[in-house]
Parts: C-alpha cells; sequence; structure tokens
C-alpha cells in the first residue's frame, strides 16, 4: 500500500488559533499605544521598550536553556508581550539597569520559578513593576517632561502625573484637562499616556477575539460607578461627572483594565469569574487612589485579585447546559 | 530602648498566648489512635502504591492492626519478611505468599508485529486501546505507550524503543500489581518468581484464530496445543485459540519450549533443553543452544 | 436567527466541494460485508448462514431485544461465509459476507419513483414498519428509530425536529438529500409526525445551505405540508440533538440520565426522514444511504449512493482515489468522525461521509502549555470547563470529574478544536467520561443487586 495511514482521535479539524498567533495580536494591539508614546516622550521610549523587550527575551532563553534545560519557549512571543508591559509601565527617563532588574523580576522570578508561561500565578510584568516601584521609588515615579513633538497643542505637566498631582491637593479632578488625558498628552509612565490608544488596542483584542469583553467593562465600570458613588456622597457637583471620568483616564486604568487584567494565565476562566474578578480590580484600585498611601494602586488591585483568582476558579462554574439553578 | 523593650515583650507575650491557645486546641481536637499503627507504618515499606488493595501504607496498617485475621492482607511490596515481622509485633499469624513478579506477555516485537499504521493521537495506551487496534493488525498485543511505565513507582518497567514492548526488570518489580491494572490490553500477569528470575510463560494472549495471529505478528501464539501435548504436570492449557502456562504448576522442565512453532513461549535465566535429533527440521533452531546462558533472555526472538 | 445558548465554534465549512454535486449512484459492488453491529444497543442476530441465496432487501439479521435494529440484504446473491472480519478500526466484528449475483430484488418493494403521499396506518402500524426496515439515526449515532418513536410512559411529545443542519464541516449527504429528495422526505416527516401525534414538525437547517431551505419551503407551501423550516445561525454544534432542541424551542434538556422527550421533542435526522417514507411508503428497508466522499486533495468529491456493506475503498476510487503520501481517512466528518485503518471495511448505517485528510492536515498541531486562556470553556456548549477535566483525567480523580459533570460532555470536539496550545483535550475527556461512566454504571449494578 502506496499510503501511509494516520490515525487520531477526533476532532481532526484545528482552528488558526495558536499560543504565537494570540501573543502576536496582543503585540499589535499595544503598538497604538507606543507609538503616541513615542510622539509624546521622544525616541528614548524606543530605547526603554527596546531595552525591557531584549532583557525579557533574553531571561527567558536563559533560564529556559541552562536552569529548566527544556525547549525554547520564545516562539510562543510571551515574553516580547511582558517586555512590551513592563516597559509600558516605566517612566521613559529610566536607567537602564533598572529595567533589566525589572526583567530579570518579571521573567525570572514571577514567571519562571513557577514553571514558565502557563504556571505564574501572578502577572510578570506587574510583578516586575511593583518590585521596581518598591526597590526604586525615585526613578520610577518621576517622569521627564514632555516634549511637544506634536505641535503645540501640548498641555504640559512637569513631572508628577494627574493622579499625583491630585493625592498632594495640587490638582483639583474638575480642573484636569480630561481632552488631554485622553489623547495622551499627560505625564505618566510610557503606556499609560493615552486612553484613546489603549482603547484602540483594546477594540482590536475584541474584534481578534483575543480577549471578551468582561474583564475590562468589569474594572473600568466598577471604577466609574466606585467614584461615581463617593463623589455623590461628597455633595455631587461638577465632581459627580468629573471624578468618574477622571479616573477612568488617569494613570494605570485602562492599560491595567484592557492589558493586565485581561492576561490569560492569572485571571479567571468562566465569565461569571471574569466579571467577579474585574470588580473586584476596580474596588480595590479606586480603595487605593482614594484612601491609600500612593496615588495609583492598578498594579497592587490586579495582583491582589490574581491572587483570588484560583479561587474564583475552584467555586464560580460556568452556566451548565440544561441545569436548572431556580429549581433547587 | 523602651521601643525595643516594649517589641520584645509583645511578642513575648504573644508567643506565650499561641502556646498556650495551641495547647488547648490540641487537647480538645486529639483523636485517640492505636500507637501500635505508628509502629506498623514504619515497618511498611511506604511506597503507597496500592499493592495490598489499600489507599496507601497507612491504610493497610490500620488494617493489619485491627483485623482479627489478617490472613487476607499482604504487602506484595515489603513480601513475606514484612509480613512476618508485622505479624510478630501484632502477635497474628502472617499469611504465607510465595513471591510473584509482573511479566508482560507479548512477544510481537517490531521486526515480528510490522506496523501498518501511525498513531498521532495521545500516546496513552489507554486511549489507543479504546479507540482502534493499534499500530500493528494484532488487537491483543503490546502497544507500548507505557501506561504501565506511569503507573509503576518502583522504576522496574519500561518500553524499549528497539522493541515497542514494555520490559520488566525483575529485580525491582515488588509485584504490588499497578502494571497489571494499568494494562488495557490485559497483558501483565503477575507469575511465581522462581530463583534467579527463571521464567517459562508464552509470551501472547491474541484470541485471534491462529491463521490470523500468524498473519498479524510471527511470533504470537497460534493455539496448536504442542505445547499442551508435551506438558507432563498438565500445566498448560489450550483456550481461545491461545495457549497458557499455569506458573504455579509449572516446574520449568522447557519441554514446551522447543515444540513451539512461532517462538511464542519465552524461557529466560535457563539454558533451553537440547533438540531431539530426531527432527532434523529443527536443526536451525539447534544452534541457539550454543549461546552462554545470557543471552537466553531472547531465545524467543532468534527463532 | 436562532442558535444555541451556550458555547460553539466555527470551524470552516468546507462544503464547496461537494455542496453542488448532485447525488449519483455507485456502481454495485461484487462483495459486501454486513456488519451486525451497526447501530447502538445489542448486535443483530445472523438468519443467514454460509451458502443461502438472498434477494435485495432481504432480512438477514433480526434486532436483539428492543433496543437493536434489523439488517437486510443490500445485493441479491450467496452468503460466502458469517465470520469476524476486521472493521474500520481494525477491530473484528461479526460480519455477513455476501457474494452478488445481479441485483434481484424481493417483489414486496415498490422501487417506483412515483411519490407516494397517503398513509392510512395508525401509529403502532407504522412504528412496526420502521422497526421491520431496520432504521436507524443516519446523522451518525445510529439510535434505532423504533425506540425514539416509542414514547415512554409519563411523556409526551410536544415538537418533532427534523435535523437537517448537518453542522459537520465537510459533509454534504444530507443538503443533497434534501435538495434532491425534498418531497419524499417531507411526505416522511409527515408519517413521522402521525406516528408521534405531534401536530407539526420543525426543520432545522443551518444558513449555509440556503438553497435546501428554499427547496423546501417551496415544496411546503405548493403541496401544503404542516411543516416549518426554520433557519438557523451556522455554528458548531448546531447539530448535537440537544443543541438543535435548545436552538429551535428554547428548551434545554436536563443532564443524563434525561432524555430529549422530558421537554417534549424527538429529533429525527433528514435523511432517516426519508428512509422512513421509503420504509412505510415503499416498503423499502435501510439498504442504501448517501455517503459523502470529500476532501481538500480528492480529485473528485461526491456524493453517492451506496448500498450499506459496500467497501470505502470503492467509494474512494469513484472520488478519484487516495490522494500521494500520508492520508487520514475519517468515516464521518472531521469534528466527530472515527479515522479508519481499514479503508476496505463497509460502509454502514450510520456513515454520512468519508472526509480524507492529507499533507498538513493529516497530523495534530504541535503541543504547549495550557495558557489557561479560557477559549475551551467559552466553546463548550454544554457549560463544562475542558482545561480542568482534562487535569483531573490525567491524575485520575474520576471522582472529582463526575461532580464537574463530565456525564454532560457530548465529545463534540469544540474544545480540541479552539485550543491555542493544541492541547488534546477530548482525548482526555474522552477517557475520563468512559471510566466515570463505567463506575456510575458499576454503581447502579450494585445498587440493584442489593435490592
Amino acid at each position: 500500500m502506496a499510503n501511509k495511514f494516520i490515525i487520531a482521535t477526533a476532532p481532526h479539524m484545528h482552528s488558526p488559533l495558536s499560543t504565537q498567533s494570540l501573543m502576536r495580536d496582543v503585540i499589535v494591539a499595544l503598538m497604538p499605544a507606543l507609538v503616541v508614546s513615542a510622539l509624546v516622550y521622544g525616541l528614548s521610549v524606543l530605547y526603554v521598550t527596546a531595552i525591557a523587550v531584549v532583557s525579557c527575551v533574553l531571561v527567558e532563553f536563559l533560564i529556559q536553556k541552562y536552569l529548566i534545560k527544556g525547549a525554547s519557549t520564545l516562539g510562543n512571543l510571551s515574553a516580547v508581550v511582558t517586555g512590551l508591559l513592563l516597559a509600558f509601565n516605566l517612566p521613559a527617563n529610566i536607567p537602564w539597569w533598572i529595567i533589566v532588574i525589572g526583567a530579570v523580576v518579571a521573567i525570572g522570578v514571577a514567571k519562571m520559578t513557577f514553571g514558565g508561561l502557563g504556571h505564574n500565578p501572578f502577572n510578570p510584568a506587574l510583578v516586575g513593576r511593583v518590585f521596581l516601584l518598591i526597590a526604586y521609588p525615585v526613578q520610577m515615579t518621576s517622569f521627564p517632561e514632555i516634549e511637544p513633538v506634536v505641535g503645540g497643542i501640548v498641555d504640559t505637566f512637569s513631572g508628577a502625573t494627574p493622579l499625583a498631582a491630585v493625592k498632594s491637593g495640587a490638582l483639583s479632578v474638575v480642573d484636569a484637562n480630561l481632552g488631554s488625558m485622553f489623547g495622551g498628552f499627560t505625564g505618566g509612565s510610557m503606556g499609560e499616556l493615552s486612553a484613546a490608544a489603549l482603547l484602540a488596542g483594546g477594540l482590536y483584542m475584541l474584534w481578534r477575539r483575543v480577549i471578551t469583553w468582561h474583564i475590562p467593562v468589569a474594572v473600568l465600570g466598577s471604577m466609574a460607578a466606585f467614584a461615581f458613588i463617593v463623589a455623590l456622597m461628597q455633595g455631587g457637583g461638577a465632581e459627580l461627572y468629573a471624578l468618574p471620568a477622571f479616573h477612568l483616564m488617569a494613570g494605570g486604568a485602562m492599560l491595567g483594565a484592557i492589558f493586565m487584567a485581561t492576561d490569560y494565565v492569572t485571571s479567571p476562566m468562566t465569565p461569571k469569574g471574569m466579571l467577579i474578578y474585574g470588580v473586584g480590580i476596580g474596588v480595590i484600585t479606586m480603595i487605593i487612589r482614594l484612601w491609600g498611601a500612593y496615588p495609583e494602586g492598578m498594579s497592587f488591585a490586579i495582583l491582589l485579585m490574581n491572587a483570588v483568582t484560583p479561587l474564583i476558579n475552584k467555586y464560580v462554574k460556568p452556566r451548565r447546559f440544561g441545569v436548572i439553578t431556580a429549581k433547587k | 530602648m523602651t521601643v525595643l523593650f516594649s517589641t520584645i515583650l509583645t511578642l513575648c507575650v504573644l508567643g506565650i498566648l499561641a502556646a498556650v491557645i495551641l495547647y488547648f486546641v490540641a487537647q480538645k481536637f486529639k483523636v485517640e489512635e492505636d500507637p501500635r499503627i505508628d509502629e506498623v507504618e514504619k515497618m511498611l515499606p511506604g511506597a503507597n502504591c496500592g499493592g495490598c488493595g489499600f489507599a496507601g501504607c497507612r491504610a493497610m496498617a490500620e488494617a493489619m492492626v485491627t483485623r482479627e485475621d489478617i490472613s487476607a492482607l499482604f504487602c506484595p511490596v515489603g513480601g513475606a519478611e514484612c509480613m512476618k515481622k508485622m505479624a510478630t509485633y501484632l502477635g497474628k499469624v502472617a499469611p504465607e505468599k510465595e513471591p510473584t513478579v509482573a511479566t508482560v506477555r507479548c512477544g510481537g516485537v517490531c521486526s515480528k508485529r510490522p506496523r501498518t499504521n501511525e498513531y498521532n493521537g495521545t500516546k496513552k495506551c489507554s486511549m489507543a486501546a479504546a479507540f482502534y487496534v493499534g499500530e500493528t493488525a494484532c488487537a491483543y498485543g503490546c502497544l507500548g505507550y507505557g501506561d504501565c511505565v506511569d503507573a509503576c513507582q518502583f522504576d522496574a518497567i519500561k518500553v524499549n524503543p528497539e522493541t515497542g514492548i514494555a520490559e520488566v526488570d525483575a529485580d525491582k518489580c515488588t509485584a504490588c500489581g499497578a502494571c497489571v491494572k494499568a494494562c488495557p490490553k490485559g497483558i501483565i500477569e503477575l507469575r511465581k518468581k522462581w530463583p534467579k528470575n527463571r521464567a517459562v510463560y508464552v509470551s501472547c494472549v491474541s484470541k485471534d484464530k491462529g491463521a490470523v495471529t500468524m498473519k498479524a505478528c510471527k511470533a504470537g501464539c497460534i493455539g496448536c496445543g504442542k505445547c499442551a501435548k508435551v506438558c507432563a504436570f498438565g500445566a498448560i492449557t489450550v483456550e481461545n485459540g491461545v495457549a497458557y502456562i499455569d506458573s504455579q504448576k509449572c516446574k520449568l522442565c522447557r519441554k514446551c519450549v522447543n515444540e513451539c512453532p512461532t517462538g511464542a513461549i519465552v524461557l529466560k535465566g535457563m539454558d533451553p533443553l537440547p533438540k531431539e535429533p530426531k527432527a532434523p527440521a529443527a536443526k536451525p533452531a539447534a544452534t541457539t543452544e550454543a549461546k552462554p546462558a545470557e543471552k537466553n533472555e531472547s531465545v524467543n526472538e532468534q527463532k | 436567527m436562532k442558535t444555541f445558548p451556550i458555547g460553539g465554534v466555527h470551524p470552516s465549512d468546507n462544503k464547496k466541494w461537494s455542496c453542488n454535486k448532485a447525488i449519483e449512484t455507485l456502481a454495485l459492488p461484487d462483495v459486501v460485508n454486513i456488519p451486525l453491529g451497526q447501530h447502538i444497543g445489542a448486535p443483530a442476530t445472523a438468519k443467514v448462514a454460509k451458502g443461502d441465496k438472498v434477494l435485495t432487501g432481504q432480512l438477514i439479521a433480526e434486532a436483539t431485544g428492543f433496543m437493536s435494529a434489523n439488517i437486510h440484504s443490500p445485493i441479491s446473491g450467496t452468503v460466502t461465509a458469517v465470520d469476524l472480519q476486521p472493521n474500520a478500526q481494525g477491530l473484528r466484528q461479526m460480519m455477513i459476507t455476501i457474494k452478488r449475483e445481479g441485483d434481484e430484488w424481493i417483489p414486496e418493494i415498490d422501487r417506483t419513483a412515483e411519490v407516494k403521499r397517503e398513509c392510512e396506518l395508525d401509529s403502532a402500524a407504522i412504528i412496526a414498519k420502521i422497526k421491520d426496515a431496520g432504521i436507524v439515526g443516519m446523522g451518525g449515532a445510529t439510535f434505532p428509530t423504533h425506540v425514539k418513536l416509542s414514547i415512554p410512559n409519563g411523556c409526551k411529545a410536544e415538537f418533532l425536529i427534523i435535523n437537517g443542519v448537518e453542522c459537520e464541516p465537510y459533509l454534504t449527504s444530507d443538503h443533497r438529500t434534501m435538495l434532491e429528495r425534498g418531497e419524499e422526505l417531507l411526505v416522511g416527516v409527515e408519517i413521522l409526525n402521525k406516528a408521534l401525534g405531534v401536530e407539526k414538525a420543525i426543520i432545522g437547517v443551518e444558513n449555509n445551505k440556503p438553497d435546501a431551505i428554499a427547496s423546501l419551503t417551496g415544496i411546503i407551501k405548493e403541496k401544503k405540508f404542516a411543516i416549518e423550516v426554520e433557519p438557523l445561525k451556522v455554528q458548531y454544534p448546531q447539530g448535537g440533538e440537544k443543541q438543535l432542541i435548545a436552538a429551535v424551542t428554547g428548551r434545554e434538556v436536563p443532564p443524563p440520565p434525561a432524555l430529549p422527550i422530558h421537554v417534549g421533542a424527538v429529533v429525527c435526522n433528514a435523511s432517516t426522514a426519508l428512509a422512513v417514507y421509503e420504509a412505510v411508503q415503499k416498503n423499502k428497508p435501510l439498504i442504501e444511504r448517501v455517503v459523502t466522499v470529500t476532501g481538500k486533495d480528492v480529485k473528485n468529491p461526491c456524493n453517492l449512493l451506496t448500498r450499506m456493506g459496500t467497501p470505502i475503498s470503492q467509494l474512494l476510487e469513484m472520488a478519484g482515489g487516495l490522494p500521494e503520501g500520508d492520508v487520514k481517512v475519517v468515516n464521518g466528518g472531521p469534528m466527530m468522525g472515527r479515522a479508519m485503518v481499514n479503508v476496505d471495511s463497509p460502509v454502514t448505517k450510520g456513515c454520512s461521509g468519508i472526509t480524507v485528510f492529507s499533507g498538513e492536515e493529516v497530523r495534530r498541531v504541535p503541543t504547549s502549555e495550557c495558557i489557561k486562556c479560557a477559549k475551551c470553556v467559552a466553546a463548550c456548549p454544554m457549560g463544562l470547563e475542558p482545561y480542568l477535566l482534562q487535569r483531573l483525567a490525567a491524575k485520575q480523580m474520576w471522582d472529582e470529574m463526575e461532580t464537574e459533570r463530565i456525564p454532560d460532555c457530548i465529545e463534540c470536539g469544540c474544545c480540541q478544536y479552539t485550543c491555542p496550545a493544541g492541547i488534546a483535550l477530548l482525548d482526555y475527556v474522552r477517557l475520563g467520561k468512559q471510566t466515570v461512566m463505567g463506575i456510575i454504571r458499576a454503581r447502579a449494578a450494585a445498587a440493584a443487586a442489593k435490592k
């Protein structure tokens, strides 16, 4: 017989999806924010991003080859995504060695220690960022002044981010330039600048079905609702709408809700679980922002909810076909 | 200084408080247990293999202590020695049981049993066996994906990549029976363990008709019954087209080995009997006699 | 447009190769092998022995008990053997081998093409005729149709749903049958209605077959049938019995052991409805069926009207032979079909298509670590968590699998299809389901023995 018969159990078709294709889509979705950041802060953005990506990839490669002694896992591009996300959480003027330390912590400690992609309980990029934030608070929170690369329409903030300014009482949310925050011309970490660019990336990922709407909507929705209630209790007025809008666009809200919280490995598996997880992130973020010591709480909130994810997975089950719970 | 002092004091008070709470909790929730269970558990091998039929060594130890009659209990890993030790400690009578060893009854090595297709599914015997005949035309033979290897806790069974068949290391095998349960084809059997790992067994379980078996595998038992005729001890039965040697009745006389036309009867740890001169047709087989004893494990393959 | 409520995937349907090919009649085979077990339930008992002469349509094996089906000779000739033969999976199965001599039919069968609509028989007589004709579900599940039509006490059929979904990619046999034999099929549905005592039947057809929907709707309007055609949104596994009921009626069948009848629904395949028509109106038993032979590299994809027992190799030859190199020949569609070892095995009652894979498609995608992307959970039409079930099965945690509702699994393959890490989820889930079902059966048997 000329033919060799190949035998396998059904299904015999496979979707075009692969881990690599999903990660590639995430990278594409991150590009608008990177471009905005580069336009605002200049070439140093690309420099920081390149160092972060290269060091993440290198750390993963070395650990996989010499400690785990397994086949290379670089092909799944997850190290590139981690590198990009780590870079997005850094100021554009950060020294190169801090980036490398961040990469070692993100990939080496938060990811490969647990066995690599799929096994890490916490979002690697966020672990890296939080480590740097605690270890190098000065470098991590002093942002360069904005170089108005694009024309003169830029509303310059020197140094402090809107969140820090509001925290210290230097700025009232009603006075914050929301349009500028949406567009991306207010200070902050590289990836946090433009809510619009991040939203565009999020829409792309939704369209490509990389993520579902549950987590971003739950995070942003609960943040807005929380801010609205707080403003209501403080007497309303102009803050009633300004406070929610400000918090949605300030700091890492968009980046966190769209790219960080939706990390596959560390987020729940069921739609219901995703909503619980998202609301948890939103509420914790707002509590830290309003009453905590740090101006921004997104990273902490996501890491805290990452820790809850296994519990959510255990107790929150999907809707089973044909099982009517109302009967019980 | 006061800060340091108050810190030390607070910690000390906390420590004492916790200790007191723990003490009372431990008292309240104390479980009375026969201390002999711990002692017996220590005597057991501690492999938790489940070969005794219990969930682990602890459960076995409990049964050993609580049951009056322990004749139904046996630890295959520790063997008679371990059983005796425990029985003496407990003042009970240890059951007598002969040592056994897991035996893979399939001789369908790659050269004898041609592959007819390629299995691209998950490489688990249980999955392949539930789906189809396997990569060869024999529906009874070893699939070689190693469910038995996964089940073995003693590193005693390995799939030989050259033959594609599982092989037991008789010295490591504890006869816990995990592989017997894991094999979806029912090829592995616990057989009486002779000194120096000697063994005679039919290395085939194919219930197919002789012609069908022969077509699928040159090393298969075709159920001709020649072996049963020469056996002086009534140890060999032929049922459903396959011969079976009862390891309790077999005396290792080896007469059957020379009779088998396909070499399905395997002889291990011993020289084969010299061929009787009346059959000149069997000449090529006579060359195997000259082989040193170490190589006798592959006698069946040389035929 | 309606569809089922949870999960589902959208594989490329690849029906384009064969959906426009009219049904051709395959030349009669010289030798047929008829397996005695080609349905769910007990294998039939052979009624012929070596040397017997049989006519086309003659009963050659009788149903063994209630949950079984009759088998008829698909050709006329001499029985040459009743023996074990390797089936498509290479496992040996009892089969009746018949050598063909001409094609002489038993006289009771009406072989005219004239459509006979009136049926004076009552429900019991119709079901008896269906049982005699050995009709089983022709979508692949091969559940004996007369068992399905015998409504258990305390239940009432409210809906008859005809499954014209054909959600399996590649396959077009039901599609062509609906298109070319529409009127007869509708009469069959009418007869099934009568057998069940329901007023109205609904034919669920996926929207990727607009010509079949138009043709059936046209005939219904013209000939005034009390049948409705329900176009459904394309989504796999719409043709799953429970999914189809949910899509059409909005009712969800509770988990096993509940049956569709507990929500008042009876589902029959479209081709089965045609077989019912032929059995009741023309006295023709189930001896032939339409089989799609297709695949990317198949030279001449086609829909063949084939006698049961025809070697599949003959069908493949008609379709231009197997492509070069490594191939995977699948009995059924790509999502649930079974890969074959032996292409000389016969066409059986449940064989709706032969799909040939070659080249890159022949092997599975490489496997990597689970990244917990939750796509399997989102895809599962039964609301299960395949990633979790896979882990539990790998660790042999059968009790936990039962609490995670493994018996609900319909083995549709959506989870494995969608997994970006290429993990063989269904392999493990299937193993777990088989083991857990075994445990459940053993428990039930033990409980029964105690009583």
